[in-house]
């Protein structure tokens, strides 16, 4: 099993963290995991991605151009990575701010109002967790547990206080997550 | 004994495995890539606990010279740059080959020439494998491909510096230095209290002085040093050439890569199984020594062979120079930032080798 998610959006929106408890979940699960983040100018340009691979083999090449998910969080991210999806692959979407909705059919696609569900439960900081919520509800790679876990070892021991606070925010993104 | 296990990026894991092989000193100066090298330093700041010096230094130039201090009192020391920095540091590179100094420098390879790009490269090939700097020397030039190799190679490039008194280089480039991987730490090692009997520690009255210096001006004994620095790299091409194959046994094509692109490789070699093509992947560990000998036999085997690298290339040199003529050699590589699609590999490999 091999699984190579893209999760693009804003600087700010918690991608590239939501990349590394992602990695850290898979780790904890005992798999095979790689983060590779965009660090280059785009990065400068205000929009951040990175690619995660989770995999029960060795991963061969950490850098991919075509995905199995991609979890877009911006209109950019959309019209640049809609194509980098495989056929039969999936494609999970925040609608907040976008105009021109996924149009491919030859692939799965998921819509996760996350930035609104976040503003509801008043903790706009969770928005990134009840997208990967979302992700779990999709592709149940990784059990909930273990990304309780990976939060725990990824988040300095100062902010564990906020764990209860993410896990609801998980919950209620496996909860809200609708098939388009 | 267990190891500890971590999620990594590569220039964390050089990080702390300087800290964790009981490394003296690390002299440095930012530059991205591989920043993180220092800042990780700085912020678990061994002096507390190992004793380690961690210093960021006005300069690359300056960063090199102290490295250059400290392995002549015969201490463990190293620096990290990434590709124009490393340039500013080869008049101090040379001069530590020349004196015979054990020391570990890392490049994390960026696009060039000149201040080029943020993103990852292998064009600092040549400049890593074949000197550099000025006069006939050679690094030992380790190529990692993972996170957990950015770790493990420090402690190996620690040991082959001490062992043959010669600086050692681990090439990097961005992809490695900046992604997460999974990494199994190895314990703490104690700072040596014993130094070599070469160093500069303080002449006692049973010895005599010892001198480093790169500096001969008899041309006589200069050039019996070079014969004995060139013995030492005829030492180390007999002993130290480290490589890993991917199916090679059945192969009748070969590509060789390292680095990143050995890990793109990979990758295209499972997409070309599955369509029924015996290809197989040569990966060079050491690209000072190269697998000369090994890429040789291989030749007698496939059909042909090709090499990708990030760059317009420059190993593909030393392939041609190992396979001899016997079968086609080709490039394909992607310059300036850019890493090359397993696809992109498939598609060269069977345009260049297999279709010509």
């Amino acid at each position: 099993m091999t699984e190579e998610i893209i999760i693009t959006g804003f600087g700010g929106q918690g991608v590239l963290s939501m990349g590394k408890i992602m990695a850290y979940s898979g780790v904890m699960q005992d798999m095979e995991v790689s983060w590779m983040p965009s660090y280059g100018p785009e990065m400068r340009g205000g929009t951040a991605n990175v690619t995660v691979i989770i995999s029960s083999e060795r991963i061969s090449s950490p850098i991919v151009r075509h995905f199995d998910t991609a979890i877009i969080l911006n209109q950019q991210s959309l019209d640049k990575f809609e194509s980098s999806i495989k056929p039969g692959g999936v494609l999970i979407y925040d609608s907040n701010g976008i105009t021109r909705h996924p149009e491919r059919k030859d692939i799965v696609v998921y819509r996760v109002d996350a930035t609104e569900e976040a503003a509801r439960m008043n903790s706009s900081k969770t928005f990134n967790m009840i997208v990967l919520g979302g992700f779990l509800k999709v592709k149940p790679l990784i059990k909930l547990e273990n990304v309780i876990k990976g939060l725990k070892k990824s988040l300095p021991e100062r902010y564990h206080n906020l764990i209860p606070m993410n896990e609801k925010a998980l919950k209620r993104g496996i909860e809200i997550i609708q098939k388009v | 004994m267990k190891k500890e296990l971590r999620l990594m990026k590569g220039n964390e894991a050089v990080a702390e495995a300087a800290i964790r092989a009981g490394a003296d000193g690390y002299f440095g100066y930012p530059i991205t890539p591989q920043s993180e090298i220092l800042e990780y330093l700085m912020e678990a700041n061994p002096a507390e606990t190992t004793g380690m010096v961690v210093l960021q230094a006005e300069s690359e130039v300056a960063a090199i010279n102290m490295v250059y201090g400290g392995a002549a009192c015969g201490k463990k020391v190293m620096t990290s740059s990434s590709s124009p920095g490393i340039s500013l540091k080869q008049e101090g590179i040379s001069y530590i080959a020349g004196a015979e100094l054990p020391c570990l420098i890392v490049n994390v390879v960026r696009g060039g020439p000149g201040l080029g790009t943020i993103q990852p490269a292998q064009s600092d090939y040549f400049q890593s494998v074949k000197g550099g700097g000025h006069g006939d020397y050679h690094l030992i030039v380790l190529a990692p491909a993972s996170v957990q190799e950015m770790a493990d190679f420090v402690d190996l490039g620690f040991d082959l510096a001490f062992k043959y008194r010669n600086p050692v280089l681990i090439l990097s480039d961005g992809a490695i230095g900046q992604m997460m991987e999974k990494v199994y730490l190895s314990q703490q090692k104690e700072r040596s209290k014993v130094f070599p009997d070469w160093a500069t520690t303080g002449k006692p009255a049973t010895r005599e002085r010892n001198i480093i210096t790169s500096l001969d001006l008899d041309p006589n004994g200069m050039e019996m040093h070079n014969h004995k620095l060139q013995a030492k790299y005829n030492e180390i091409r007999e002993k130290e050439v480290r490589y890993e194959e991917f199916q090679c046994e059945d192969a009748e094509y070969l590509l060789v890569a390292y680095g990143t692109s050995a890990r793109v490789c990979q990758k295209a070699v499972q997409l070309l199984r599955e369509k029924g093509l015996k290809v197989g992947l040569l990966r060079p560990v050491t690209l000072f020594p190269f697998p000369t000998k090994r890429i040789n036999d291989l030749s007698g085997q496939v059909k042909g062979i090709l090499s990708v690298e990030m760059s317009a290339g420059q190993m593909v040199e030393d392939v041609l120079l190992a396979v001899n003529g016997k079968v086609p050699v080709k490039h394909f590589g992607r310059m300036g930032g850019i890493v090359p699609t397993p696809e992109e590999v498939v598609e060269n490999l069977k345009s260049k080798i297999i279709g010509g």
